[in-house]
């Protein structure tokens, strides 16, 4: 792989002054509260009993942890069982490599168009600039994905793509770009416009490519869920199916996901069970009508193996992608999804981008958190996100580069000389005594400017009187 | 060294953790209440109405009319049938209707278009259902294909109603998936739907926009 096609994120840089401009953006303020609460309220109906949510995240989480302790040995049985039953397996340790598997693929049936089920993974990796540059089509089916595909955008949401856009915005995409439609808000008439406009496209393209939910290792099975049927459409139609999956999600056992589909739909989006439960095991068999002839597997691990090395950070490959942490964090709400910068964003997406992107590209999402929890308590699979969060910022701080790639890369020279001397003076009771007395007599030498703090806050200044001179004073009373 | 090779290389090298047992799940699933089969058919109509489909009971004999009578209803005028499968036989041999049946007996690539556009429903089987989240499984096959379930706007399924399990779990163990996957099994609940723009619910957003099951009671009607 000569060129680099994969589209590569800054986001360290840039992320303060997007999370500004976000903040300052009624409109992305109303949208986004507005899809939090209701996503929140809907989660909340579909667990109403706590002990029973209790025990299922601990099962949830069981299951998980057990496919990472045996994640080798798990990828060779899926492997095997894949290929017993017609399936070609692929890996690929970097974007490039997974995208130019897709090509090859492509080239080999001469394809131009491909259909896209909804895949973050395919997201990650920069599947569809490397397809178009390569003169394929890759067009996006699932109605979010394909309002934020017409609109040039990226997705904010992992399982709502375009939950920043309203209803007006969208009717105003699809009068523009779609050719022959006027202006409609109706939802159902845009629905029905996007229906018209994909099935043909289904019915011409040659390539369907989806992400996978689960992968079982015990049948070979890859588990696909889905509302609107796209999926099914990209899984069935065209005569080439490519899946394409980070190594994390495979799972041991086939009844495993019966268990942890009672997690995710509900974690996600409120409902009890989505539309379609797809369970491919195998491309059609030649006495079958429809269904794909060739089915493939890329198993992506994109800095993954680096999470899995460490024991700690480990237990970010847990999750199932349900999205409930973003839906319940105080800072997504407010600044969005396109403020990360990355393709995961959220809580989420502040724990697994340093392995896919480098610390040095990412550390800044780590400190987009209050460590309020929030997140820690609806996971379906009890992944101690704020533990990771506060880990990933020591390590952006560090003063050696550690194993993580771009570690140390966040720490400033007189920043961390501040935090010695800081961590002294609190070291020496002593000390701390005349420091803290000395601020509360001078505290009237203190800057009104005080830098990023007081851009949107009062200044901070030293009490009158210190902690332990009001407790010296006697209790009145 | 291949990918492959770099990737499980770079696992197996990971320091153990601490040893996962297999986790139990049969176990939690085995807490549910044993429920007979009219409640646990009282639950997956509730369940999957809920989801917007209809729900009609029937049984055996009768089915064949109450499909005609609702596809009249909804002026539905071409139906796509199974081939050779009992229920296209039973259609088949229904007394004068306005319905006009279409057999699956080519390959989908040889007639993509037609299947597209000029099928106005499909009649399949359900293979079983699950009540605790009113669900359809459907294991289509050379006779009853899987794009049957999903290109045309609307969709009657035939169930059994002696065929639903308590839920997804109950439904793998007690028919043994496990031993002997089908190349495409579907669990199905409901019309086809999306609620991406702004979090309003729109049917038939790919798949089918309907979705009608005929729930065949053994033995007299119910109800
Ligand atoms: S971290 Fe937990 S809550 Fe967040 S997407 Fe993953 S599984 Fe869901």
């Amino acid at each position: 792989m000569s060129q680099n096609q994969t589209v590569h994120f800054h986001p360290a840089e840039g992320f303060a002054e997007r999370s500004r401009a976000a903040v300052n953006d009624a409109h992305l303020r109303r949208s986004f509260r507005g899809a939090m609460d209701f996503l929140q309220a809907k989660r909340l109906s579909q667990f109403p009993d706590a002990d029973e949510l209790s025990a299922l995240r601990d099962l949830g989480k069981a299951i998980r942890l057990h496919a990472l302790a045996n994640l080798p040995d798990l990828l060779e049985q899926l492997e095997a069982k894949l290929q017993a039953n017609g399936i070609q397996v692929h890996w690929a340790e970097t974007p490039d490599q997974a995208n130019a598997i897709v090509l090859d693929i492509a080239h080999r049936h001469d394809a131009k168009n491909m259909v896209k089920g909804k895949s973050m993974v395919s997201e990650e990796i920069g599947l569809n600039h490397a397809m178009e540059v390569a003169g394929i089509e890759a067009l996006e089916t699932d109605m979010g994905e394909y309002i934020v595909q017409l609109a040039g955008e990226a997705p904010s949401h992992i399982i709502m793509p375009a939950i920043h856009k309203t209803r007006q915005q969208i009717a105003e995409l699809f009068a523009a770009k779609v050719p022959g439609v006027a202006y409609t808000d109706n939802v159902d008439e845009l629905i029905r416009i996007g229906r018209d406009v994909l099935r043909k496209k289904f019915a011409a393209a040659e390539i369907g490519l989806s992400g996978v939910n689960f992968a079982v290792a015990e049948t070979g099975t890859l588990y696909l869920v889905e509302n609107e049927g796209n999926g099914r459409m990209c899984t069935s139609v065209p005569k080439v199916h490519i899946a394409v999956t980070g190594i994390e999600k495979v799972v041991a056992k086939l009844e495993h996901v019966a268990l942890l589909n009672i997690l995710l739909p509900r974690s996600a989006t409120g409902q009890a069970v989505e539309t379609y439960q797809n369970f491919i095991s195998g491309p059609r068999k030649p006495d079958e009508l429809d269904g794909p002839d060739e089915v493939h597997l890329i198993l992506l691990d994109n800095g993954r193996t680096q999470a899995y090395a460490d024991v700690q950070l480990r237990a970010t490959l847990q999750c199932i992608r349900c999205g409930a942490c973003m839906n319940h964090c105080p800072v997504y709400a407010r600044i969005g999804g396109h403020a990360y910068g990355t393709t995961y964003p959220g809580p989420i997406g502040a724990i697994i981008s340093p392995h896919l992107l480098g610390l040095e590209a990412t550390y800044a999402l780590a400190t987009a958190s209050s460590l309020c929890g929030a997140c820690v308590e609806v996971c379906p699979v009890r992944i101690p996100i704020t533990d990771i969060l506060i880990r990933l910022r020591n390590e952006a701080q560090a003063a050696s580069a550690g194993k993580l790639r771009g570690g140390g890369r966040a720490r400033k020279p007189l920043q961390s000389s501040i935090w010695l001397v800081w961590s002294w003076i609190y070291g020496q009771p002593w000390l701390y005594r005349i420091v803290s007395w000395l601020m509360s007599r001078g505290r009237a030498l203190a800057p009104s400017n005080q830098g990023a703090w007081t851009r949107s806050r009062t200044p901070l200044n030293p009490a009158p009187q210190r902690l332990r001179d009001l407790l010296r004073r006697p209790a009145s009373g | 060294m291949s990918a492959r090779e770099n990737i499980l290389g770079r696992l197996r090298r990971a320091p153990a953790g601490a040893p996962v047992p297999l986790p139990d799940v049969a176990a939690w699933f085995a807490t549910t209440p044993v429920e007979d089969i009219a409640t646990r058919a009282t639950r997956f109509k509730a369940n999957i109405e809920a989801a917007h489909a209809e729900v009609h009971e029937t049984n055996a004999a009768d089915w064949p009319s109450l499909l005609l009578e609702i596809a009249v209803q909804k002026g539905l005028g071409r139906l796509l049938v199974g081939h050779g499968t009992a229920q296209a036989e039973v259609l088949r041999s229904q007394p004068q209707h306005q319905l006009k049946l279409v057999s699956y007996e080519q390959p989908a690539a040889t007639w993509r278009s037609e299947l597209f556009e000029n099928i106005d429903c499909a009649l399949t089987a359900a293979r079983s259902a699950i009540a605790s989240t009113g669900s359809l499984i459907l294991w289509p096959d050379a006779s009853e294909p899987r794009l049957m379930s999903l290109v045309p706007p609307v969709h009657f399924v035939l169930l059994d109603a002696a065929n639903i399990h308590a839920d997804l779990h109950a439904a793998m163990t007690n028919e043994r998936w496990a031993e002997a996957m089908p190349t495409n099994a579907l669990v199905i609940s409901g019309p086809s739907k999306t609620a991406d723009i702004q979090q309003t619910l729109a049917y038939g957003a790919h798949g089918p926009r309907e979705l009608i099951v005929l729930l065949c009671h053994r033995g007299a009607k119910s109800s």
